[in-house]
């Protein structure tokens, strides 16, 4: 039946609705099922994920470096100090697009394409994230200003006061001291990330780099509670650092400007150490350099100059200098020959100018072409008197004087704390093998005698074997260090002491080394003039290029920088030693008549006080007593 | 028919003891209390999520009393007048939509407001998120229902030139919440399941259309960083990776009202608006979401029972497609900040911080008080 006009079935439409109600209802509540799932699942079983992130969020922990140790000289002068500095920070996690920022930094401060360079190699070497990177230090009052003026160009940039080292006797230590710099990122990788997460300096060379854990203390750190932009709005916790130790040297700063007045200008090295203790007095390498320099970054520009002078200002003469220690190591040999028993006091050798092996043709020369005659041991140590040497050394033999020898320090780093030290190099048979494929030849020994040859030594080396003719044996590695935070430094490895089966033998070199500087023919009896004590002395010479057979020295003929090293070392006063010195002064040519001067001028230093008389405390202990009588 | 009509006057006998002061005044009480409950703890959270900032509650309480009025007074007026002035009123809130669009336009820029300064600022958006359903279920109330392709033809239409004009303002999550209202009038009028499957079916090509041709970068980042929040931790993943902080943190009980960190500290972004449901996580834990939920509930449960008893079919339809569609906002809004959906701008009704949604939601209750309280026996009271 159909129905021409459709009627509105009310009661239809209302069921039709009602169904689609309860349908609605249906979906509804499984919906909001849905919804309570995920939130069980965000709120019971990610809990812990979800707090954690919520705490992390919320607090950080910044860590407080701690303050660098100060280094003193004996008499408490401040060599090293910290200073508060303003440097140039940027966050790369809120500057945006840092390069531009960069840019803009570059032109609010008016820099060059350079300095811009450096920046970016700084950022890249930031660490962790949100960590302010400094870029800039030691910034002016003029930057800080326009910093200010253009904060709003510069996101993430700020200014931050910090503690920079200061080395306020600039180039006077730098080759013992050294000088901190900005870690590397080779030195990131093997440094301790938490102790250093606050630090953006570590020690680089010399005391600062030997003593690097003294002095740079333990990280502090404290929790901030900080809002999403990274500002601190509350310090939860603190944890304070431990600043770092301060380290007071043996070296004395009046001694050391002294040192350096006496070698003038001249390229060369000096330690002077005392041979009761081991400590170093004075320790001068020239040229040298402001290591204030290094501290904040130097420019490309000055490091090139620093690096390619000729003069090589940044190498450490007295550490890492090798010469050959010509004559300067005739007492330690003599000790050998009289301790091996191939020499007496008493037995002689006559030089007629030259020294023959036997069955060989070649003639290996005595300094003084005429020749000395018959020489005994006090006479040969006097004139330096090479065929003496030569006799004693072939009768030796090689190994007996090698042995002899690395007792004496050689061939081995004998500073207790210093970086970097150079071996130097004392010869035996089995060396000569390893590396030449060749056995040692009998001449060799006789040149290691009057200290040519393979032998290279440093400066300090021979400061050393001297001190121990002057303690008689007694070995102190020479040390910068005279105490850290009050403690004297340990020897962990100790050297064994020289003990000789005559000890009366080193007063017979030292006996020797007095007539050097003595006698009326001693090789420096010039530097001796007028002293108000004994000294013990010797001198050398070094050979920089070899001179062939039969040919003379002729110092008009040889390049400035070919001439010889002049080499002295001695100790004084000669019967209570409380100095002992050794210089080495480049192309100085002749020990005696160059070096000894100096040596002299150090030990005035030293001994002498303001009238030029002998302090009392290092008088005679018979005139001391005298005079408290 | 008879059985019924017993019910239907048994049930009078039941409304006409309890008719009361407040059915003299077209408000539905239970719809009331469960309103200023929400209003209520909208401010208790508002002020930890603003950082107790009183003069942010007190406008948000000023324009919950605003909301009360413009509810109260929708509420008096009967819903066959409201169904005789809906197509006027259909047409006014199109044609000021594309008065904004032309504006935006001019103006180089988006703009969803209309702002006559000194007079009116408002949004005719908002303005459409009621007039949409009430326009549909004029139209197919008057029609046979289960509708047929036509009339079902037609609606798409009304419901596709107010949604085209929002998109473009663009206001994706609004257009998308008009879009759900008119779907649910042709819902609750019975479409035919087919269509409705072949409907969803159809949705893939059409998002995937949408996705190239309609979609602003904002809108695909926010979908983007949906389906993979670490993506971009520091960018637009921040903040959904940082309110699944702040909700996961405060587990079962919460942290304690004032106690959150998340939101004080500005790791959580919007914290006062759209994303005030995190604050809730995070200081009330599971147990304060779930009582916000069950309040929602009741309140959805009311506007079901209203649509069930509404005596006219434009009242059913018109009071169930707001019902529904008010449950759409608040899914959403939770899915939204708990990771569920992607990012789009839906506050949650009557929690989250703003004056125009609070009207406009409060008007949409308004309707549903007419619905229910001018039914025929309780006017002849």
């Amino acid at each position: 039946m159909s129905q021409p006009i459709r009627l509105k079935d009310h009661e239809k439409d209302a069921r039709l609705v009602r169904n689609r109600v309860v349908v609605g209802a249906v979906a509804i509540m499984l919906l909001v099922c849905v919804l309570i799932a995920r939130l069980y699942y965000l709120q019971v079983i990610q809990y812990d994920y979800h707090s954690t992130l919520s705490e992390n969020n919320r607090v950080h922990v910044q860590p407080i470096p701690p303050t660098r140790g100060l280094i003193f000289d004996r008499n408490g002068v401040i060599i090293a100090d910290n200073r508060p500095s303003f440097s140039l920070t940027m966050t790369r996690e809120r500057a945006g697009k840092w390069p531009e920022v960069l840019d803009a930094i570059v032109e609010v401060l008016g820099l060059t394409a350079d300095d811009r360079a450096l920046f970016e190699k700084r950022m890249k070497q930031g660490r962790r994230p949100f960590e302010p990177v400094p870029i800039l230090f030691e910034l002016s009052e003029d930057q800080i200003a326009r910093i200010a003026v253009n904060q709003f160009r510069l996101p993430g940039v700020e200014v931050a006061a910090q503690l920079v080292r200061h080395y306020p006797q600039g180039a006077h230590f730098a080759h013992s001291v050294g000088y901190v710099g900005r870690i590397n990122e080779k030195e990131l990788k093997t440094l301790d990330p938490v102790n250093y997460s606050g630090t953006h300096h570590i020690g680089k060379t010399g005391v600062e780099r030997f003593y690097e854990d003294a002095l740079h203390g333990q990280v502090g750190y404290e929790e901030v509670e900080t809002n999403a932009r990274g500002r601190v709005l509350r310090v939860l916790k603190r944890t304070d650092p431990i600043p770092g130790k301060d380290i007071v040297l043996g070296l004395d700063i009046k001694l050391q400007e002294a040192a350096e007045l006496a070698l003038g200008g001249r390229r060369g090295a000096i330690v002077a150490l005392d041979p009761r203790s081991g400590e170093v007095l004075a320790m001068v390498s020239q040229p040298s350099f402001d290591p204030n320099l290094f501290v904040t970054g130097i420019g490309f520009q000055a490091y090139a100059d620093l690096r390619d002078s000729i003069d090589r200002p940044l190498f450490n003469r007295v550490l890492r200098g090798l010469y050959p220690p010509g004559s300067t190591i005739k007492p330690a040999v003599a000790i050998a020959g009289l301790d091996s028993g191939v020499v007496t006091a008493g037995s002689r050798v006559f030089d007629p100018g030259y020294y023959q092996l036997p069955n060989y043709d070649h003639k290996y020369r005595n300094w003084n072409r005429t020749g000395d005659g018959w020489v005994d041991l006090d006479l040969a140590i006097m004139r330096s008197n090479d065929t003496y040497f030569y006799d004693l050394a072939h009768k030796m033999g090689i190994d007996r004087l090698s042995t002899y020898m690395n007792k004496f320090g050689l061939g081995q780093r004998v500073s207790l704390d210093m970086f970097e030290e150079s071996s130097g190099l004392m010869p035996t048979r089995q060396w000569k093998r390893a590396t030449r494929r060749q056995a040692w030849f009998p001449g060799e020994t006789l040149i290691l005698g009057i200290g040519q040859g393979y032998m290279q030594t440093t400066p300090l080396q021979m400061a050393q074997a001297t001190a121990l003719i002057a303690s008689k044996g007694k070995w102190f590695r020479p040390h910068l260090a005279k105490t850290i935070e009050g403690q004297p430094p340990v020897d962990e490895n100790p050297i064994e002491d020289i003990v000789l089966r005559d000890p009366s033998d080193w007063a017979k070199v030292t006996h020797g080394m007095e007539q050097v500087m003595h006698n009326a023919r001693g090789t420096a009896r010039a530097a001796a003039t007028g002293a108000q004590y004994r000294i013990a002395g010797k001198s050398g010479t070094a050979q920089v290029v070899a001179i062939k057979q039969g040919e003379k020295y002729d110092r008009n003929k040889v390049q400035e920088r070919h001439r010889d090293h002049a080499l002295f070392v001695g100790f004084a006063p000669a019967d209570d030693p409380k100095i002992v010195v050794s210089v080495m002064i480049e192309n100085g040519e002749a020990g005696g008549r160059v070096a000894a001067p100096v040596m002299r001028q150090i030990m005035d230093a030293w001994l002498l006080d303001a009238n030029g008389q002998l302090k009392t405390e290092f008088a005679p202990a018979t005139v001391a007593q005298e005079k408290a009588q | 028919m008879i059985n019924n009509f017993d019910r239907m006057l048994s049930s009078e006998d039941v409304m006409r003891r309890r008719a009361s002061f407040l059915q003299r005044i077209h408000i539905d009480g239970p719809l009331l209390i469960i309103l200023l409950t929400l209003a209520a703890g909208s401010l208790f959270v508002l002020y930890s999520a603003s950082g107790k900032n009183w003069d942010l509650l007190s406008k948000q309480a000023t324009s919950f009393g605003i909301g009360l009025v413009s509810m109260f007074i929708i509420a008096q007026l009967e819903p066959r007048f409201m169904a005789r002035w809906v197509p006027l009123a259909y047409l006014t809130g199109v044609l000021l939509l594309v008065v904004v669009d032309v504006m935006g336009h001019n103006a180089m820029g988006a703009t969803r407001w209309i702002n006559i300064p000194g007079v009116i600022r408002f949004q005719p958006s908002e303005f459409m998120k009621i007039i949409m359903p009430a326009t549909l279920a004029w139209y197919l109330s008057k029609r046979t229902l289960p509708p047929d392709l036509k009339h079902v033809a037609i609606s798409l239409v009304l419901i596709g030139v107010p949604f085209i004009l929002i998109v473009r303002q663009p206001d994706l999550g609004t257009a998308l919440l008009i879009l759900a209202s008119g779907a649910f009038v042709l819902f609750m009028g019975g479409l035919r399941w087919r269509w409705i499957i072949s409907v969803i079916a159809a949705a893939v090509p059409v998002a995937v259309a949408m996705w190239f041709f309609v979609m602003h970068d904002y809108q695909k980042q926010r979908v983007l960083t949906f389906l993979d929040p670490e993506s971009d931790p520091l960018g637009t993943g921040w903040n959904i990776i940082q309110s699944k902080a702040a909700i996961g943190s405060g587990g079962v009980f919460g942290k304690g009202w004032l106690l959150g960190t998340q939101s004080p500290l500005d790791f959580l972004p919007e914290s006062h608006t759209d994303f005030i449901i995190a604050v809730l996580g995070e200081e009330f834990g599971l147990v304060g979401i779930c009582m916000l939920l069950i309040v929602y509930l009741l309140l959805i449960g009311r506007g079901l029972v209203i649509t069930a008893q509404a005596q006219t079919l434009f009242g059913k339809l018109l009071a169930g497609s707001l019902t529904m569609t008010f449950f759409v906002y608040v899914f959403v809004n939770i899915g939204m900040v708990s990771g569920l959906l992607p990012v789009v701008g839906v506050p949650l009704p009557f929690i989250s911080y703003g004056g125009t949604s609070l009207v406009t939601l409060l008007s949409a209750f308004g309707v549903l008080m007419s619905i229910h309280t001018h039914r025929k026996w309780i006017a002849q009271v």
